[in-house]
């Protein structure tokens, strides 16, 4: 789960990060407003769970509250890489001496938390850490005493800061930790970090992300979870057990295991065809997981044919084939549908299809080319 | 031989009196898995499938000696259950569950690694080796015994190439589900050492999907340390970027963990890479004459 930048921003201050002040605003009238309150310059910036927001014209200079007003109606209902604006966030305008970037993450291959920074802020990281790579330095926390404060001193260190301002960033370094491992994110980054020309950090632009295994212990992350950003499908999919993941094509695929689904998706493309969604119905694959499937995928308007490729192992698939008959019964599917059954009693399976007018398939490849034949209006 | 458990595997399950336990405990005995224990705090006494029920995995491993562990608890007791195990001293925990949080993962990995014992999971169907031991949730009926060693990322994807391979007379020493998350107990690489040190396996299936570079390293590791033949697929061709694909170590970011990134490599160290599941058992055969 993702949040915007200026809720990143709240839950960074409660952990003591000097965070620019800002406030978020909904329309012109409010950034307007906002900007009077704080006086002299301001910087509006639009509030999507995308990147890129700057060379979009997302993110605006203003000098008066009348600039800002005019900024926040530019960019409001502006659309950055499919995502439309809804909200703007108006900071404090600032000098910045000089940039950082900080981010916590994990580190997959150790399967540790790393803290890493760079003297090479506001800037895209992942840019610098394919090009200069010397230019990031970083420090794994101990899986379980947590990050010393040493190594944030280290990080300081290495990126060349002066003695007087080692501890000050140290501190920072350790409240990203702390709020990464208390609000059990994926990532935290504040990118830029900055010092001021006064000698002050300001986290001027953070950014949080969160791991949905652990939202159970987190409701107040749960409450920030903005539905605009959110594919509504998807998530009235988790809600029913089912990963679904929309995507571009027109071949509508319902498959159990999350492995296999990805593997179907490769076939329906090797065949020719461009899969419509990713989806996996989950372990039991019952007759209201599946009913529930059909009409995640028919939701769709550019489905064309639907492939449900079942692999039966411990879920039967008698138990699966009824569960499409049942379905069926209850959604009306109006395109094409090419089942491909096996593993555990997949022929008694075939024999229920047989008699609710389908036919299945044993493999994933012949399923492939006649899902995208039916989709091309092509008989086998 | 063979890898990780077989006929001396003498198994514990924990979470043994619950929907998933119970019915899994079943299955498991009734393929000849020697199940000896089960653990549900509160429930001893009872039994599961003809096999005894204690309080605690101490108890239970004083009792029955127990060397292995298959854990159907909630995500949210998962970490727990992994730490009694180990506590324990059993020396192979292998964790079904899935949804167990990162952070909750990291110090266990640690933990584990530092007392010795070696976890399978979380978020995995198990291991399972033909016709000796079955210690997970795969339907063993498609396995056969054989020489091939088996290690994936997924659950029904392998289930479906371990078909292809026994219809094509490919039988199995051992295939290992290592789990869908991104902090997993036991890797590629680590089963991949496992195999190329067993006698009886004598070429080597690896699935993998995107996310993470343990398909990478996996590839380092056979340049430098595997003589056997190594066949692969990678799923996940066609997902975008930046979107989890159902398991949470699936997704790929910040331009790492494409499936593109993984057949390069892999194929870098001479492992011949399937385009569909269907190739493998070819692909296999082909390998194992040409080495």
């Amino acid at each position: 789960m993702n949040v915007h930048e200026y809720q990143a921003a709240e839950i960074l201050a409660r952990y003591g990060v000097p965070v620019n002040p800002g406030r978020v605003a909904e329309s012109p009238e409010e950034a307007s407003a906002v900007a009077a309150e704080y006086g002299g310059t301001v910087v509006v910036k639009a509030q999507v769970h995308t990147g890129g927001r700057g060379k979009a014209g997302g993110i605006k200079l203003a000098h008066s509250p009348e600039e800002a007003r005019e900024a926040a109606a530019a960019i409001l209902g502006m659309d950055i890489s499919g995502h439309t604006v809804n909200k703007v966030l108006v900071a404090k305008g600032v000098t910045i001496a000089q940039e950082f970037y900080l981010g916590v993450v994990l580190d997959r291959p150790n399967r540790q938390v790393l803290v890493m920074a760079s003297a090479e802020g506001g800037v895209d990281i992942e840019e610098v850490a394919r090009e200069r790579p010397d230019k990031i330095v970083q420090r794994r926390a101990d899986p379980v005493l947590g990050f010393h404060p040493y190594l944030a001193r280290e990080l300081g260190f290495a990126l060349g800061l002066p003695a007087t301002q080692v501890n000050g960033f140290a501190a920072i370094a350790q409240q990203l930790y702390e709020a990464y491992m208390g609000e059990d994110a994926t990532l935290v980054e504040v990118n830029p970090l900055i010092l001021t020309e006064d000698g002050e950090w300001r986290a001027i632009d953070s950014k949080m992300s969160f791991d949905d295994n652990a939202l159970f212990r987190h409701g107040e992350t749960e409450q920030m979870r903005d539905f605009a950003e959110e594919n509504l499908t998807e998530l009235d999919a988790r809600n029913s057990g089912i990963s679904f993941v929309k995507l571009d094509g027109d071949i509508g695929c319902i498959v159990n295991g999350a492995g296999l689904a990805m593997a179907t998706m490769d076939a329906v493309k090797q065949h020719g065809g461009e899969p419509a969604n990713f989806l996996d119905v989950g372990g039991g694959a019952s007759a209201s997981q599946v009913a529930k499937a059909f009409s995640l995928v028919t939701a769709d308007p550019n489905v064309k044919a639907i492939l449900i490729n079942i692999f039966g192992g411990i879920t039967r698939g008698d138990v699966v084939a009824d569960g499409i008959r049942e379905a069926l019964a209850e959604v009306e599917v109006s395109a094409p549908i090419v089942v491909r059954l096996s593993g555990t009693n997949a022929d008694e399976g075939k024999d229920i299809l047989a008699k609710a007018g389908l036919t299945a398939v044993d493999t994933m490849d012949e399923a492939a080319a006649s899902v995208v034949a039916a989709a091309h209006g092509r008989a086998d | 031989m063979s890898i990780l458990v077989d006929s001396n595997t003498r198994l514990l399950v924990q979470g043994i009196t619950g929907r998933e336990g119970s019915f899994h405990t079943t299955q498991m005995v009734e393929y000849g898995t020697n199940v000896v224990a089960g653990v549900t705090p509160g429930k001893k006494g009872e039994q599961v499938a003809g096999v005894p029920v204690f309080d605690t995995v101490q108890e239970a491993v004083a009792e029955t000696g127990a060397n292995a562990s298959i854990i159907y608890v909630p995500a949210k007791f998962a970490p727990d259950a992994i730490y009694e195990a180990v506590d324990s001293g059993v020396a192979l925990v292998v964790c079904i569950t899935e949804g167990v949080p990162i952070n909750d993962m990291v110090p266990v990995y640690a933990y584990v690694n530092a007392n010795g014992a070696r976890l399978i999971g979380p978020n995995c169907p198990g291991l399972i080796t033909p016709g000796q031991a079955k210690v997970g949730i795969m339907p063993g009926f498609i396995h056969e015994p054989g020489s091939v060693g088996l290690v994936s990322r997924s659950g029904t994807l392998t289930y479906e190439v371990v078909d292809m391979l026994t219809k094509a007379g490919l039988g199995q020493s051992t295939a290992v589900g290592i789990g869908g998350d991104p902090v997993i107990g036991t890797s590629f690489v680590d089963v991949l050492r496992l195999f190329e040190a067993d006698p009886e396996t004598e070429s080597i299936v690896m699935i993998g999907e995107i996310g993470g570079s343990d398909e990478e390293d996996a590839a380092v590791f056979i340049r430098e340390h595997v003589t056997k033949p190594v066949v692969s697929f990678i799923a996940g061709q066609t997902a975008p970027p930046g979107k989890r694909m159902g398991h949470a170590g699936a997704i790929i970011s910040g331009g790492s963990g494409s499936a593109a990134d993984k057949i390069e490599a892999l194929e870098a160290a001479g492992v011949r890479v399937a385009q569909s599941p269907s190739q493998v058992p070819a692909l296999l055969k082909e390998a194992i004459a040409a080495a």
